[in-house]
């Protein structure tokens, strides 16, 4: 699978994500800095990763989100193939309008980096296919604005499209209905707050994240 | 010759420098210093930079070792860890700031220390701190806490470096004066160190980073000076740090260094422009001629003075080769970074800055920094304290009460509160940090089976009451903990904070405690390889207690082998390496439930110390060990209430022998660990232990859910975990 990193000034999850998936797909991705205007040829998916892009001086994500590179995002999100966004980078693409809500100043106002334990509440995206059979994962947070909110119609459909895919089992910042993660309505991008490229080696953060990128490499 | 230059009135002159280190200037001036050069001399000749009353005793700090690449005098030390590659480190101190502007004080401290070690091309992997707060009961404690914290998470967490670890202390001793010590960890490849020696004649000097700006000017006089009352005063000598702009430099930097375009390279740290200049001068017997109309500036109509002395952080000074400089431009273009040619280096041995196509500043290079003020200050050995044993203290009226009231104390509390705000996983290498049951962080090298153990320690309560046994403490500490997580210990940093120099017994103190610290590292073979000292912590003359915080580094070989107090099944036996004599002076017994401070602390062995510890590292390695916690603040009694917290596995110990319970059980001795080993492997522990002559006793046998001795006192681990829990958030009036 060919995949592409998009690198921000301030992104600093960059390496931990080509890790990941490099170590899932065989394949390093491309590193694509963000003044670049176009993806490389045959790009399949392209991962946002977390970090502090343009410092987060602005609102979280809302430089980032106007940056070069965006056009060529989103165009490979309009086509269908899948975008996942991170921490900093689901921040971005709720940014771009890529996906719906806004993520807020964590409820208790401090930073917060825990392994949090998570429910897996649909297998059946291209992202969590290979949790099939282990609903119950634990994988790492750390962001000061992961507070998910939108209003109660728009919470109402993300539920009922089967668009929450990872909810939190023990809230750590507030966020509603203690989501975690969802995808757009067409299922090919999807944000979290946990990282899941921080999961994927016993010796580090265990090994729960691996499912995320293992779905993909099976969809693709 | 006028005594005074031109607008330079005697108080001026004063505000700079003392008069006989005055007449030393116009001396080698062979006339009266300008503003600007009295600036230099200033900050060049201030205690920060000079280190002109500790330099005599640092000498004697053991700095070599097989190990060592480099030690004092560079950015950072660097040691070899094997396979070409080297572990760069090093702990600075950053109190005055901290206590005037707690956010920023603590985040720049943590912008200084990464760039210490990525200037020497390293990669930085990991961050720790040691914060000493005041008394939890003073009204300044709660904000200080609040914005430290959050200063440290906030630039750490940006630049996306993992905070691993870490110690904090509380006691009225910093009401007036808190202490933030950070360090900063980082791996580059033996054959890609850079250094700030090198230059050469004829070399163009490149500024890049950040512009400058008038914030910082003086920050290392005041770092050199007591506080009063008006400190609050001092705040605009405070920087400010953005790391987003230290996170486009690290990777600037980096990615310069991969080219072949680097002479020397010095961070912009205390002293600015003024500092890094003159080492890299002096470190290579070069001149400077620099443009000051050149340097990248943040305001307007800045003086040649103010951009000498600013302290605007995140700036680096590169000496490149000459022809070299498009190279760096285009990486620093590519960051979004400033960068700006200022100047070159001459065969003139001499400091030439223009500004306004006029020479303000002409100053030999030489004597600037070899004529430095030295002094050896008078000081005196600290009274001996009698040693405090059980038989003289009545026993606790309910032990599990004691033990309670032990855990929820300040400096044996969980401290989560704090650790939750700090990123520690990113990179994904980490393997243990503070959420972690291991006595020391452990980062795995990137892309390899080995990983670094990093510890921070120091029990300032010892050093109060015996320096030299403190300081041998500390060293041993820090050897102990990494030794419990499986590593061979290899080399230290160190932050001596004490208070003014120029009193005797404080001086004293700073000599003991080296003379202390310099004992253990030779016996243990672990060297100091970088460090700083910060003196004058003192507020309206009342001292902080001496504390020569220890940074320490060792290597795992295979992280598959690495140790913690985590894992202890129902069944395992449980033993205590060392023998137990009971000392409870200086100790957190006495403090909690006696409410005493006195007493000797607990003597250091240090050859113990040593057989111990490579007694415990081969059982690890060879696959004996399950569990492991080195014994120290609080004794037996807080190692075993945390290892049965962190297993959520009873342990039930049994006490035999003459020695009073609460000796037994809260004597802080020296050279002990607390191991969980499974029954099958006593035999073999026992014969080893006989032939090492290391004391190994069996004290009891892990299971249930509490923490009992002797079948009668019982502490339920849920208890354990709600007192510890609640101090901070109390502390910080978040509790639930």
């Amino acid at each position: 699978m060919k995949s592409a990193v998009i690198v921000f000034p301030g992104s600093n999850c960059d390496r931990d994500a080509a890790m990941a998936i490099q170590k899932v797909t065989g394949t390093a991705p491309a590193m694509v800095w963000h003044q670049e205007t176009t993806l490389p040829d045959g790009t399949e998916f392209v991962m946002l990763p977390g970090g502090f892009s343009y410092g987060d001086y602005l609102r979280c994500g809302a430089m980032a989100g106007v940056s070069h590179i965006i056009p060529a995002v989103k165009a490979h999100a309009e086509a269908g193939r899948p975008v996942l966004g991170v921490c900093n980078g689901f921040q971005i693409l709720i940014e771009t309008g890529l996906l719906p809500g806004a993520l807020m100043r964590n409820a208790s106002l401090h930073f917060v980096c825990e392994k949090s334990p998570l429910r897996v509440e649909n297998a059946n995206t291209r992202f969590t296919s290979g949790y099939a059979t282990n609903r119950d994962v634990v994988i790492p947070i750390a962001h000061h604005d992961g507070n998910f909110f939108a209003d109660d119609a728009t919470l109402d459909r993300l539920e009922s499209e089967g668009q929450v895919v990872f909810r939190y089992a023990r809230n750590p910042n507030g966020s509603a209905r203690d989501i975690a993660g969802i995808t757009n309505e067409r299922g090919n991008v999807m944000g979290m707050m946990p990282h899941p490229e921080r999961a994927i080696d016993a010796d580090h953060g265990g090994t729960d994240g691996l499912a995320v990128f293992e779905s993909l490499l099976g969809s693709a | 010759m006028s005594q005074y230059a031109e607008g330079i009135t005697p108080e001026i002159a004063a505000s700079h420098l003392p008069a006989d280190e005055y007449d030393k200037a116009v001396e080698i001036l062979g006339r009266a210093p300008n503003l600007v050069e009295l600036g230099i001399f200033s900050v060049m000749w201030s205690e920060h930079c000079s280190y002109k009353s500790s330099r005599i005793h640092l000498k004697k700090f053991p700095t070599a070792g097989e190990k060592v690449i480099q030690g004092p005098g560079e950015n950072a030390g660097v040691v070899d860890i094997g396979d070409g590659q080297a572990c760069i480190f090093k702990m600075e101190s950053h109190n005055h700031p901290s206590y005037i502007e707690p956010y920023q004080g603590a985040a720049t401290g943590v912008g200084g220390i990464l760039r210490d070690v990525f200037t020497m091309g390293a990669r930085p992997i990991a961050l720790m701190n040691a914060l000493r707060f005041g008394a939890p009961e003073h009204p300044k404690t709660r904000q200080l806490v609040s914005g430290v914290v959050a200063g440290i998470g906030g630039y750490g967490n940006c630049v996306g470096v993992p905070t691993v670890g870490g110690e904090t202390n509380f006691h009225s001793g910093y009401n007036g004066n808190i202490l933030v010590n950070a360090m900063a960890v980082g791996l580059a490849d033996t054959d890609k160190i850079f250094y700030a020696r090198g230059a050469e004649p004829g070399q163009p000097i490149v500024y890049v980073g950040s512009k400058t700006g008038r914030d910082g000017i003086h920050g290392a006089t005041m770092a050199s000076a007591e506080f009063d009352d008006e400190s609050d005063e001092k705040r605009p000598t405070v920087q400010v740090g953005d790391p987003f702009v230290e996170k486009k430099l690290i990777e600037a930097c980096l990615e310069l260094m991969e080219t072949d375009a680097i002479a020397a390279v010095q961070d912009m740290g205390a002293a600015g422009l003024t500092s890094s200049s003159v080492e890299m001068a002096g470190k290579g017997q070069v001149g400077l001629l620099m443009d000051l109309d050149k340097v990248p500036q943040r305001e307007s109509g800045m003086t040649a003075y103010e951009m000498m002395l600013s302290e605007s952080q995140e700036r680096m000074l590169f000496i490149l080769k000459p022809g070299k400089e498009h190279i760096a431009e285009a990486i620093f273009r590519k960051w979004e970074l400033d960068v700006a040619t200022i100047g070159r280096t001459t065969e003139t041995g001499r400091m030439v800055l223009m500004h306004k196509n006029s020479i303000v500043c002409d100053i030999p290079l030489d004597p600037l920094a070899e004529d430095a003020p030295l002094y050896e200050r008078p000081w005196k050995r600290a009274q001996p304290e009698p040693a405090i044993f059980a038989d003289e203290l009545s026993q606790p009226k309910d032990y599990a009460e004691a033990i309670l009231t032990m855990m929820v104390s300040p400096d044996l509390s969980s401290k989560a509160w704090i650790w939750k705000q700090y990123d520690r996983h990113v990179m994904a290498d980490t393997a243990a940090s503070s959420e972690d049951p291991a006595d020391a962080a452990i980062v795995r090298v990137h892309g390899t089976n080995k990983a670094i153990a990093i510890t921070t320690d120091c029990t300032p309560r010892y050093c109060e009451n015996h320096p030299i046994e403190g300081g041998k403490q500390a060293v041993a500490e820090a050897w102990r903990n990494l030794t419990a997580v499986g590593a061979d210990p290899i080399a230290i940093t160190d932050c001596m904070n004490f208070g003014n120099p120029e009193k005797e017994h404080i001086m004293g103190q700073f000599a003991e405690c080296v003379e202390g610290m310099s004992e253990a590292c030779r016996v243990l073979n672990f060297p100091v390889v970088s460090g700083n000292v910060s003196l004058y912590n003192e507020t309206n003359g009342f001292a902080i207690p001496p504390t020569p915080a220890v940074g320490g580094v060792g290597l795992i070989p295979d992280i598959s082998k690495r140790m913690g107090y985590g894992c202890v099944a129902a069944g395992d036996i449980l033993m205590v390496v060392g023998d137990t004599e009971g000392h409870l002076g200086a100790s957190i017994y006495l403090r909690v439930i006696e409410n005493r401070e006195d007493g000797a602390p607990p003597p250091v062995d240090l050859h113990a110390e040593k057989r111990h510890g490579d007694f415990v590292r081969t059982q690890i390695r060879a696959g004996h060990i399950k569990a492991c916690h080195d014994l120290s603040d609080g004794g037996l009694g807080a190692a075993a209430s945390e290892m049965a917290m962190a297993s959520g596995t009873g342990l039930n110990l049994v006490h035999e022998g003459d020695l009073p319970l609460h000796g037994w059980l809260f004597g802080e001795d020296q050279a002990r660990y607390l191991l969980a080993v499974d029954e099958a492997a006593v035999k073999d522990m026992r014969m080893a232990a006989k032939a090492a002559g290391v004391p190994l006793h069996v004290i009891g046998i892990a299971g249930g859910e509490a923490l009992t001795i002797n079948g009668t006192i019982e502490v339920s681990i849920s208890d354990l975990k709600a007192v510890s829990e609640s101090f901070m958030p109390t502390l910080m009036g978040e509790a639930e």
